[in-house]
């Protein structure tokens, strides 16, 4: 059957009515263009999101401690003994010889590490006590690993070297305690170490937990308030392909036996509930298309009805019923393509017009743009699913008004 | 053989349902090749419905149509269909042109659909076709500018155009007016008189004097078979009345 054939009688239905074909061609649209508006949107805010958490983030930080309890000499010794909550003979904390450690590990790393000293601590000023967490570090191994040195709003992570006892803190923290670079305060460690410290920098990492909570300072410093000369704690992994970070972690720890924690893990939480959001997100994009499509169902029902004479000469002539039936579904596929064209050209401005709408965010007080993620895949992706929903709705309409037999047609206009 | 275009053997048909009614029954007929066959008969006689399974449209309950000695009854829907295009040509009562479509399209709809032909070949043929039907003016105009007479004749070119051995009409001139009648019964007996076998329901006593032959169906059944140049004016009161 002459394929053309088909799709003139198709064309000719289709253009002979202009106003029902344009309604179906617009539900179409809105739906392809909100889905790809929504999946920008989504994606975008996500990766804006995993960017700042990877930015801020070691890819992977090793700490100095295990995944389980190390077994007792009694236990390795007797293997009927259970002991339980023993004073851990290694208990010195720290990484042991971290320098070797560390050159061991740049020998095969795609990526950088750098030592911290971490541990907990107290911020005094003017009689406001803050816990935060504070990380010694060395600057210039720093900036290897993270991306502190550009997030600072005053002062610079160099600084850290050229004051005593200086310490660099978030922006939300600094606004809480009321001070600004050149001020001073009080550090008190867990063991009871008060040290007065002077804020040299201020920084901004986006993530609230970070910029509220935590404080930089040199090595010596964190070491000081640790009460540990020397120690290092941990050791933070920048990688190339911040994708990659869990299967390093795993050779990490494997090598160097400590426990080694993939920025994916340590925020599993976080990650978990993406997956969620997408599962809702995709769901509701498929509503979207599903629904988009009964417009062309109803377009197509009301097609095959009026054309039911037409449908009975058709067959009267000879055609054969599936050559009838797929004149409809290329109806349907017509109207479906040209809504999806028009459909990416909405979708696209609606992502433009979103991506210059500015968000306050009253946690970090910042103004920031909607984050909008283009992708040829929402394009493709929606414009298949919407073409397949569209020709399944035309099926159904088509089926049944191409099965009835032309007799019963030509009896009635008789 | 080859005299016969069309044959019937012990046609039955039924409608099922609430009340089951048997429209044709048993009707045994052979059409001549070039034979104009006129099938008369009252209302709900069965004629139309006798037309429809010799065109293939419909399906018998029992028996065979032989067309062009090929028999039918054990071909498939679509297969029937494929008959239909090539072998039998349709006119209907209304002339069921596709609105949309010029006169001209609508004669190129069964080409096109059995698509043995060129774009060109099929163009000129159904150019050739309105023009010998009178309507060369007519090609691009859509049927709801053509008079009822014209709607016909173009429906008659669409019938022809795939070059069928029968041509099978129900009530070709039900709606026309008398000039026209004559008109499209003229055409038909052309057409008979080229060669094909022309197979015409009608109410119309004075068409069917003028057929070669005129087969009259009561109650689904042949009550009376007669060359049409016989039949008397007393008869076709009778067969009226």
């Amino acid at each position: 059957m002459a394929t053309n054939l088909l799709f003139d009688i198709a064309w000719t239905h289709v253009t002979s009515r202009v106003r029902q074909t344009l309604v179906g061609m617009a539900g179409v649209a809105m739906g392809v263009g909100f889905t790809i508006m929504m999946a920008g949107l989504m994606q975008g805010s996500q990766i804006d999101f995993l960017h700042q958490l990877v930015d801020t983030m070691p890819h992977v930080t090793v700490q100095d401690e295990r995944r389980t309890a190390p077994t007792q000499p009694a236990e390795q010794e007797y293997g009927a003994v259970q002991l339980t909550d023993v004073a851990n003979l290694n208990s010195r904390p720290g990484i042991k010889y971290p320098e070797t450690v560390m050159a061991s590990l740049r020998s095969w790393l795609p990526g950088d590490v750098a030592p911290s000293a971490r541990t907990t601590a107290i911020i005094d000023h003017g009689g406001g006590r803050i816990g935060v967490t504070l990380v010694g570090i060395d600057p210039r191994l720093e900036v290897k690993v993270s991306k502190l040195a550009t997030q600072m709003r005053q002062g610079q992570l160099g600084d850290l070297a050229r004051a005593p006892n200086a310490i660099i803190i978030g922006e939300a923290l600094a606004e809480k305690l009321g001070v600004k670079a050149g001020n001073t305060v009080l550090v008190i460690g867990g063991q009871g170490a008060e040290v007065t410290a002077s804020v040299v920098g201020v920084f901004r990492s986006g993530l609230k937990r970070v910029d509220e909570g935590q404080i930089y300072s040199l090595m010596s410093f964190a070491q000081l308030i640790i009460g540990q000369d020397g120690i290092v704690n941990e050791l933070r992994l920048r990688l190339n392909d911040p994708l990659s970070a869990q299967r390093i972690a795993t050779q990490v720890e494997a090598q160097v036996g400590y426990k080694s924690v993939s920025w994916q893990e340590a925020n599993a939480d976080l990650l978990s509930t993406f997956s969620v959001r997408d599962f809702i997100v995709l769901t509701v994009m498929g509503a979207m298309l599903l629904t988009s499509s009964f417009a062309t169902y109803n377009i197509i029902s009301t097609i095959t009805h009026e054309k039911r004479q037409d449908i009975a000469i058709m067959k009267s002539l000879g055609m054969r019923e599936y050559a009838v039936r797929r004149i409809f579904i290329i109806e349907a596929a017509i109207i479906g393509a040209v809504g999806i064209l028009a459909g990416w050209l909405l979708g696209y401005a609606l992502c433009y017009g979103w991506s210059k709408i500015t968000i306050f965010n009253p946690l970090t007080g910042a103004t920031v743009p909607l984050q909008i993620y283009y992708s040829p895949t929402h394009y493709i992706v929606a414009g298949c699913v919407s073409i397949i929903c569209c020709t399944g709705a035309a099926f159904f309409p088509a089926r049944k008004a191409t099965r009835v037999h032309p007799v019963e047609i030509i009896r009635g206009a008789s | 053989m080859t005299e016969i275009a069309l044959q019937s053997v012990g046609l039955v048909r039924r409608i099922e349902g609430g009340v089951s009614h048997t429209l044709v029954d048993g009707i045994g007929l052979s059409v001549k090749r070039g034979e104009f066959l006129a099938i008369t008969g009252p209302s709900g006689s069965g004629k139309s419905s006798l037309l429809y399974l010799l065109g293939l449209l419909d399906a018998p309950d029992e028996g065979e149509v032989i067309i062009c000695g090929q028999p039918t009854s054990k071909l498939s829907e679509s297969e029937r269909a494929d008959v239909r295009l090539t072998r039998c040509g349709f006119v209907f009562q209304f002339h069921f042109l596709l609105p949309e479509f010029t006169a001209l399209d609508n004669v190129l709809l069964p080409m096109r659909a059995a698509g043995k032909m060129g774009d060109k070949e099929m163009r000129e043929r159904g150019l050739e076709l309105l023009t010998s039907l009178g309507l060369k003016d007519h090609a691009d105009k859509r049927p709801n500018q053509l008079s009822g007479g014209q709607r016909q004749r173009v429906a008659i070119a669409r019938a022809l155009s795939n070059r069928p051995e029968i041509i099978v009409a129900d009530e070709p001139t039900g709606a026309l007016d008398t000039a026209s009648t004559e008109q499209v019964f003229g055409i038909l007996r052309d057409i008979a008189d080229s060669g094909r076998t022309v197979i015409v329901v009608t109410h119309d006593p004075a068409l069917a004097a003028r057929a070669d032959r005129r087969v009259h169906i009561v109650d689904g059944k042949i009550a009376e078979t007669s060359a049409g140049h016989a039949l008397t004016s007393e008869a076709t009161a009778l067969i009226n009345a």
